[in-house]
């Protein structure tokens, strides 16, 4: 009966302990936004739940996932993502090769047929029948379908798999276009980021494995626990914004101070992601903390929404917020400006909620990894 | 009768590795790589603002991340005439050379080990002989009889649950595998003690760029500013924090992958025998002790060896139009001519190649046709191999320079340890070695350049990064650049033409082209081709050894490579498409 054994019962055989085990369900808990009341869930769920056979296919792409993958950080998530899923296919991490490796994917398909997940990084080249993306000597576009038809759930990892990111930038030689443009009977999650957090990705797939079912997702397809917020809501920074105290060139006086990076060209106001939150491997910084202004890798068409400038100038206008006419003379209204701001914002999330709700309710069916 | 055989995928790279060969006599007796996916990021750079195309170009690559950020910010700056402050050098040899030791131990034991290990074997070893194997080798603490044991119990359980998972499906058991079953156990303990190593060192990316992978640089230095007062710079925590890294990667470096590495090597003293390759080796140099555009300094140093002639180094020129042209003769391009230096090059994609699904690129095996999205650059219209291997041979050879005696006792002690001379180097183990050995060297030099650099702010300079040329205004209207890297996998070009504070044209000459290149006009083959040649296949359908020579170069390509059989028609499914 070695197949079905659970999860649990696989961390215990390694070693883990019990108390390390709920430490580790409390913080999954945590990290997917939901209330101490569900730790026993998720660990109920692991405890009697089959390891969750994965096939990762890496299409148009640079491989920035799953190396961002490998550093996931809490102590035994790094453990828990090579060994709560069975990976049965991932060309990076896998030992077979060649036809081995591809009938390998084929056997999981077969076994499991409704039961895997297809998790994608990289873009889908389809132009010209797909012939700047060939593996194994088919397109890329056959193989996504084919692996798609009886995938339980799609996992889009990463800015290339759902937006195309720097593939489909202009001019997008390769015809490159993210799954959801190929696969639309499918439930797809949507996790964007160039690459996403580590934390993200296990936490997407803890999700999965406790819940039987997609996490709650936006309109975009992205889950909300890691997408509801943008990085300028959670910005350490952010105090310095609202007061109007802005860094004017790196490593000035601001700079070093910690002040806000809109001037030099920050897209955290226009970007939806956990950087600020979450911060990067094991917590240790994000890009605005760093120093650099976030360019907005997790929003569709990032490289081409500055309309031709570059990265470094600064938004026209902040959702929700209209300083950025006067951008330059902000600091003297500041505290006036912030005040007025705040409920501009409060109004802008309240409607944002409420459109997110609807969509969501609207698409619950296609949402339920059971039917 | 000779038999052609494709593996396609190759994986354990980074991108899409296609190889067809053909096999005589348990040889590979001709072989061809080529590249199968493209996303052309030339073209996508046009028109572009200069001080963004290091994101851009950094996304080529998530797993030798940053060096092409490195590159990109080197040739804006060399067209641009910027001069960056010391501490920016500093911090950027700092994220280099943590770069090497995480990519390389990543690549020795997630990538290349399988090749040499046969993981279920572990099963048999006696964990006490295992204990006494790795306690002769090391003073790693973990060396025990009971950390063995446990290891090998979680192995057990996991090999009994029937879902194998990445290790599904290999060539488990094959006659190649020639370590005994205590090395394997100690190689399975290691590859998980470096999975759960790996996501440490890059913290210090995270603290000066922000995140790892695709951590943040700035044409004109670094963005993370130097405080030591201010509690959102880098300040007294941070500094303890990159020290409490290094001496960590230092002492995983030297008491677990290099004593490995050599253990493992031992076994495998056949496979200095074979993959030697074109034996022409290249290195830009890297590492500056001044600044980039003093090769002089170079702790990497750069030249190029011909013939395995270890009695001369030749210059190399980056800007000299003679010296670096891209071939496309045998590649899916439209240019306008083959043999361009990359300030002129071109990339006008044109595919010609059959129609996907296919079983091979080329029906007839004789490859006469264009095959690969790769281009060939030759250095002088010669194949060379870049890489550790040709970065050592280089410090080895190169008497005066800063880093030769370093290198060569390093170099010497190991040829030492494995009882092999100098030209056991021109071979799959020495490609292999030569990486081990440079990232013993890169830790150190780490801790060096972290040393220097709190000493510069200790002297009271925090500047990080230069300002006086970021405002397009202050730019030439007319002018070109040159940034070069040695990355992970060897010599990174990145060739810049700005016009009117856009880019007019960007040319990227990666390590992958260079080893992983198809035919060029002279029918020379690239690296990766010549070095399979020759290799030995005890069981052809099972090739092991033909993805240990490919595994040594670390190929790194967001495409396919390629390798076929010019005569029979008949080919294998072996690793076969259908």
């Amino acid at each position: 009966m070695a197949k079905e054994e659970t999860y649990y019962q696989y961390l215990e055989r390694r070693g883990v302990s019990r108390r390390d085990f709920l430490k580790f369900c409390t913080v999954m808990a945590a990290s997917l936004g939901l209330s101490a009341g569900s730790v026993p869930k998720i660990a109920e769920a692991l405890e009697t739940k089959k390891r969750i056979p994965v096939i990762w296919r890496h299409l148009v792409e640079c491989t920035c996932c799953t190396e961002s993958f490998i550093r996931s950080h809490h102590p035994i998530a790094a453990d828990i993502l090579l060994n709560m899923i069975s990976l049965d296919y991932d060309e990076t991490l896998m030992v077979a090769a060649g036809e081995r490796a591809e009938e390998a994917a084929r056997k999981s398909m077969e076994e499991n047929k409704g039961n895997y997940i297809l998790a994608v990084e990289g873009a889908v080249s389809t132009k010209d029948g797909g012939i700047y993306c060939v593996l194994g000597g088919r397109s890329s576009v056959e193989i996504l379908k084919e692996e798609a038809k009886n995938a339980k759930a799609i996992i889009a990892w990463g800015s290339c798999a759902v937006n195309g990111c720097i593939a489909a930038a202009n001019p997008n030689p390769s015809g490159s276009v993210p799954v959801q443009e190929i696969i639309k009977d499918k439930p797809i999650i949507n996790v964007p980021g160039c690459p996403p957090i580590a934390e993200v990705m296990a936490g997407v797939i803890t999700h999965l494995l406790t819940f039987d079912r997609l996490p709650e997702l936006d309109r975009e397809g992205r889950p909300k626990a890691f997408y509801g917020h943008r990085i300028h809501d959670k910005c350490n920074r952010r105090a310095y914004f609202d007061a109007g105290m802005f860094v004017e060139s790196f490593d000035d006086e601001g700079a070093k101070q910690g002040w806000c990076l809109y001037k030099v060209g920050c897209k955290g106001p226009n970007t939806y992601n956990s950087c600020a939150n979450m911060q990067w491997n094991g917590g240790v910084s994000y890009d605005i903390k760093s120093g650099h202004p976030c360019i907005g890798c997790s929003e569709k068409g990032f490289w081409d929404n500055t309309g031709g400038e570059s990265f470094y100038t600064h938004l026209a206008e902040v959702p929700g917020m209209h300083i950025g006419m006067n951008v330059d003379k902000f600091g003297v209204a500041a505290v006036g400006a912030a005040a007025v701001g705040a409920a501009v914002h409060a109004g802008f999330s309240a409607f944002t909620k409420k459109a997110q709700d609807k969509a969501a309710k609207g698409g619950s069916d296609k949402d339920s990894l059971g039917g | 009768m000779a038999e052609r055989i494709v593996v396609d995928p190759v994986t354990r790279i980074e991108g899409h590795l296609r190889v067809e060969a053909k096999v005589e006599g348990g040889k590979i007796v001709d072989a061809v790589s080529a590249g199968t996916m493209i996303r052309g990021l030339e073209i996508i750079l046009r028109d572009r603002d200069p001080r963004d195309a290091w994101a851009l170009v950094q996304r080529i690559c998530g797993v030798c991340t940053t060096i092409h950020a490195l590159a990109s910010v080197r040739s804006v700056e060399d067209a641009l005439k910027i001069r960056i402050p010391k501490n920016a050098e500093l911090i950027r040899n700092i994220m280099f050379t943590a770069l090497y030791v995480h990519d390389h131990v990543v690549h020795f034991y997630h990538l290349h080990a399988p090749d040499w290990v046969d993981i279920p074997n572990a099963l048999k070893a006696d964990p006490a002989a295992t204990a006494q194997l790795a306690q002769s080798i090391s003073r790693w603490p973990k060396s025990t009889a009971g950390y063995f044991k446990d290891v090998q119990t979680k192995l057990k359980t996991f090999v009994d649950s029937g879902q194998l998972g990445i290790f599904a499906n290999a060539y488990w058991g094959h006659p190649a595998y020639k370590l005994p079953p205590e090395a394997n156990l100690m190689a399975v303990a290691h590859y998980l003690e470096a999975l759960s190593w790996q996501k440490e060192i890059v913290k210090i990316h995270t603290i000066f760029g922000g995140k790892n992978p695709h951590p943040n640089y700035v044409v004109g230095g670094m963005t993370a500013p130097i405080d030591i007062n201010s509690d959102n710079a880098v300040n007294i925590e941070r500094f303890n924090m990159i020290g409490k890294l290094i001496d960590e990667a230092m002492e995983f470096v030297e008491q677990v992958y290099v004593p490995d590495l050599l253990a493992i090597a031992s076994f495998y003293k056949d496979s200095a025998a074979y993959g030697g390759g074109v034996g022409n080796f290249l290195c830009y140099g890297d590492l500056p002790t001044t600044h980039i555009n003093d090769p002089s300094g170079f702790l990497f140093p750069r030249g190029v060896i011909l013939n395995k002639n270890l009695g001369e180094v030749l210059d190399v020129d980056p800007r000299d139009p003679e010296q670096i042209l891209e071939y496309t003769d045998h590649s899916w391009y439209k240019n306008s001519k083959s043999g361009l230096h990359p300030w002129e090059g071109e990339t006008n994609i044109n595919y010609t190649g059959p129609k996907p699904p296919y079983k091979t690129l080329d029906e007839s095996g004789a490859f006469n046709q264009a095959y690969s999205w790769l281009k060939s650059p030759r250095w002088r219209e010669k194949s060379v191999e870049v890489g550790p291997l040709a970065r050592m041979l280089v410090a080895y050879a190169k008497k005066d320079c800063k880093a030769h005696d370093l290198v060569k006792s390093e170099v010497d002690k190991v040829l030492g340890g494995l009882g092999v001379g100098p030209e056991a180097l021109f071979s799959t183990l020495g490609r292999t070695a030569a990486r081990g050995i440079e990232t013993k060297l890169c830790a150190t030099w780490l801790k060096q350049f972290f040393n220097e650099l709190v000493a510069n702010v200790k002297n009271g300079d925090q500047t990080t990064f230069n300002k006086e040329r970021w405002e397009p205004s202050t730019w030439e209207k007319d002018c070109k650049g040159v940034g070069i890297a040695e990355a992970p996998r060897g010599a990174l070009g990145h060739w810049s033409h700005i016009q009117n504070g856009k880019i007019a044209n960007y040319q990227c000459v990666v390590p992958t082209t260079w080893n992983g290149s198809p035919k060029d006009h002279k029918n020379q083959r690239g690296a990766i081709e010549a070095a399979l040649i020759g290799t030995p296949l005890a069981k052809p359908e099972e090739p092991v050894e033909l993805l240990r020579t490919i595994h040594s170069f670390d190929p790194c390509l967001a495409c396919a490579a390629h390798l076929t059989d010019t005569e029979n028609q008949e080919i294998t499914t072996i690793d076969v498409l259908r």
